[in-house]
């Protein structure tokens, strides 16, 4: 009785040691945040003054910060917020889409001696860094743009296929390896009933994918909605269409040390992923799990 | 639709739409001032695949949808990824400019990245950030991840709250941290903010990165720990063993491929190291005397030196060399990390 009650005792005690030192850890990594969202909230004198301190936030300057922001000719938060995620979701849809196709294709013929050699070669570009590509990239599409008479830099088409392309290894990849594990027997007992290939592919098998396009559509997602490098070679630093990320690096540039102005630009780069994490936290890090242990 | 439409649209579209290609091909080598080259040949190839899909026929059908199928990624994929790839491995051996190249210069750009101090210092410190990274960022997020297992309570929003920063994007991150390192820490520093000495700024850049990442290195810990057997655990409590005891002789043994996985996966992504560099210190430091050099690109790493080679500096032809060699370190990591994970499965 009496060490079972210690036992008891020991680990309550442990338990609070592991919870204070997880607040301290918590406290630490929001910190920063913190900063952000108190700091927009006060002009340049203040944060300058007491940057950690609530002396001198009010929410009026939170306005008059916002308005300058937002109005900002460098920023255009509103135009650079839509192009974001225009370019997201239509990069996304395809992705999701087109990769599946693929994906189906590849596995239904993971026999054939083409098929496997696509997959390996889509295996082994996931290890190419963008870097090795990017110079060239630029001069092809805009080779491609002068031939075609189609631009295809500082154009939202442009990006999304670049997307397209650079997503395709990875969202082919985790797509295969789940329809592998989709029994065969079903598409055959649907062709015998006279369905189509295609039919087959959109009736049966897309719905079966509900689980696994999610998981790709969120590591895609994260990426391509904070991806600075490529749209900013693409779309150029003073370019009419900017994203997000180069807009705030656009906006930083132009305003050194003006925090006030930096921060509530911060905020506004980062409130939609927030929004959208507290949303739905569980499908994104088990998104990111699952992306992590397959890839 | 039925067969006999089939049979004379098909070939209609199909006829139309080469037509169509051949026409906006020629009129683009002909280099005509027209804008509809480019929809006349999207439009074609658009009515060539609507034909090809209807064409009448039951035996081939599925090779056509399979095709159609495919096209549309492997093209894009090709035009970005494997078109690019071989072209700037040709262009490293030129002096191209970005645009043109007028001669093949060998290994001349090879050879003048290895005599050029600043791009030496930036491959070192590279190789140092990684290293401290893969080791610190590993450690972290496995310290973190037995935290969140060990019985904490609202282990659900320590989660959520150190995984956080991961959503982040690396510029906005950069300049957040920036405010924090040069207006808040400044204090604590003695009024010299960290990051505008070379070494402090480099320990910067080492914080926010664990700061980031972290989080999202311990959620793949956590389920890894998850998945160890409970009756495992409870046989070595039976058997008397101490919680550092499971700790080191069973639970980190039966997470070995785990930490595999989250060991590349630092190792790749603190190689590609760029959005944070840029926005914290856009590699600037000065180093007094490196091979008897004076250095102003302390805090640059590897990714960033290319681009600054390429971009600010418009020397393409060598940024495309160093790419070419980054890809060279990345493919080597990779193809260890392959032999090390197939070893792995092979002893299991």
């Amino acid at each position: 009785m009496g060490e079972g009650r210690q036992v008891g005792k020991g680990v309550r005690i442990r338990g609070a040691i592991c919870t204070v030192i997880g607040i301290v850890i918590a406290i630490y990594v929001l910190f920063p945040f913190y900063l952000v969202v108190l700091n927009a909230f006060k002009a340049q004198t203040s944060i300058v003054e007491s940057p950690v301190s609530l002396a001198g936030a009010k929410f009026t300057q939170l306005l008059t910060n916002l308005s300058s922001v937002v109005n900002n000719s460098n920023f255009n938060f509103w135009y650079a917020f839509a192009t974001s995620a225009v370019v997201t979701i239509v990069s996304l849809v395809l992705l999701a889409l087109l990769g599946s196709m693929a994906a189906w294709v590849i596995s239904r013929n993971h026999k054939t001696k083409w098929a496997t050699a696509i997959y390996m070669v889509f295996i082994a570009s996931m290890i190419i860094p963008f870097q090795v590509v990017m110079l060239p990239l630029i001069s092809t599409f805009r080779d491609v743009g002068k031939f075609l008479g189609i631009s295809m830099l500082q154009s939202i088409p442009g990006i999304v296929f670049a997307y397209l392309g650079f997503g395709g290894a990875m969202t082919v990849f985790i797509l295969t390896g789940f329809i592998k594990g989709i029994p065969y027997d079903l598409e055959e007992a649907a062709a015998i009933d006279g369905c189509s290939p295609e039919g087959t592919f959109f009736r049966i098998i897309l719905p079966l994918l509900t689980p696994v396009i999610t998981t790709v559509t969120i590591l895609n997602g994260m990426w391509i909605w904070n991806d600075y490098l490529l749209p900013s070679l693409m779309l150029g630093q003073n370019g009419k269409v900017k994203t997000l990320p180069v807009a705030v690096q656009a906006f930083v540039g132009s305003y050194v040390k003006q925090w006030d102005l930096i921060l509530t630009a911060a905020l506004l780069a980062i409130l939609p992923m927030i929004i959208l994490f507290l949303i739905a936290q569980k499908q994104i890090m088990k998104g990111m799990i699952e992306g992590a242990v397959k890839g | 639709m039925n067969g006999l439409g089939k049979k004379v649209l098909s070939p209609i579209l199909l006829i139309a739409g080469i037509l169509m290609m051949i026409i906006a091909l020629v009129l683009d080598f002909s280099g005509a001032e027209t804008t509809l080259r480019g929809p006349m040949l999207i439009i074609g190839a658009v009515l060539f695949f609507v034909g090809l899909y209807l064409f009448p026929t039951l035996r081939y059908h599925r090779a056509i949808v399979y095709f159609i199928f495919l096209f549309p990624l492997l093209f894009t994929f090709a035009v970005t990824v494997i078109i690019p790839l071989i072209l700037g491995i040709g262009y490293s051996f030129t002096d191209w400019t970005g645009i043109r190249y007028t001669q093949v210069v060998g290994f001349a750009n090879y050879t003048a990245m290895f005599k050029d101090p600043a791009f030496i210092w930036s491959v070192l410190i590279t190789f140092l950030f990684v290293a401290l990274n893969m080791i610190l960022v590993n450690l972290v997020g496995f310290l973190l991840a037995l935290l969140c297992t060990s019985g904490l309570r609202g282990g659900g929003f320590f989660r959520a709250s150190y995984f956080l920063p991961n959503l982040i994007g690396g510029i906005v991150l950069g300049y957040i941290w920036q405010f924090v390192f040069s207006n808040v820490l400044i204090g604590l520093t003695g009024n010299i903010s960290m990051i505008s000495q070379t070494k402090s700024a480099l320990f910067a850049i080492i914080v926010v990165y664990i700061w980031q990442y972290a989080g999202y290195i311990m959620l793949i810990y956590i389920t890894g720990l998850t998945q160890i057997p409970g009756d495992v655990l409870e046989a070595a409590k039976i058997d008397g063993a101490s919680p550092v005891q499971t700790l080191f002789q069973v639970k980190i043994p039966m997470i070995a491929s785990t930490i595999t996985i989250c060991t590349f996966l630092t190792l790749t992504s603190a190689f590609k190291q760029f959005d944070v560099n840029m926005a914290l210190t856009n590699g600037t430091g000065s180093v007094p005397n490196f091979l008897g050099n004076y250095l102003s690109n302390g805090t640059q790493m590897l990714a960033l030196n290319i681009y600054n080679t390429a971009i600010s500096k418009n020397n393409y032809a060598l940024g495309q060399a160093k790419a070419v060699l980054f890809f060279i370190i990345l493919a080597i990591v990779s193809l260890i990390q392959v032999r090390m994970s197939n070893k792995k499965e092979v002893e299991l």
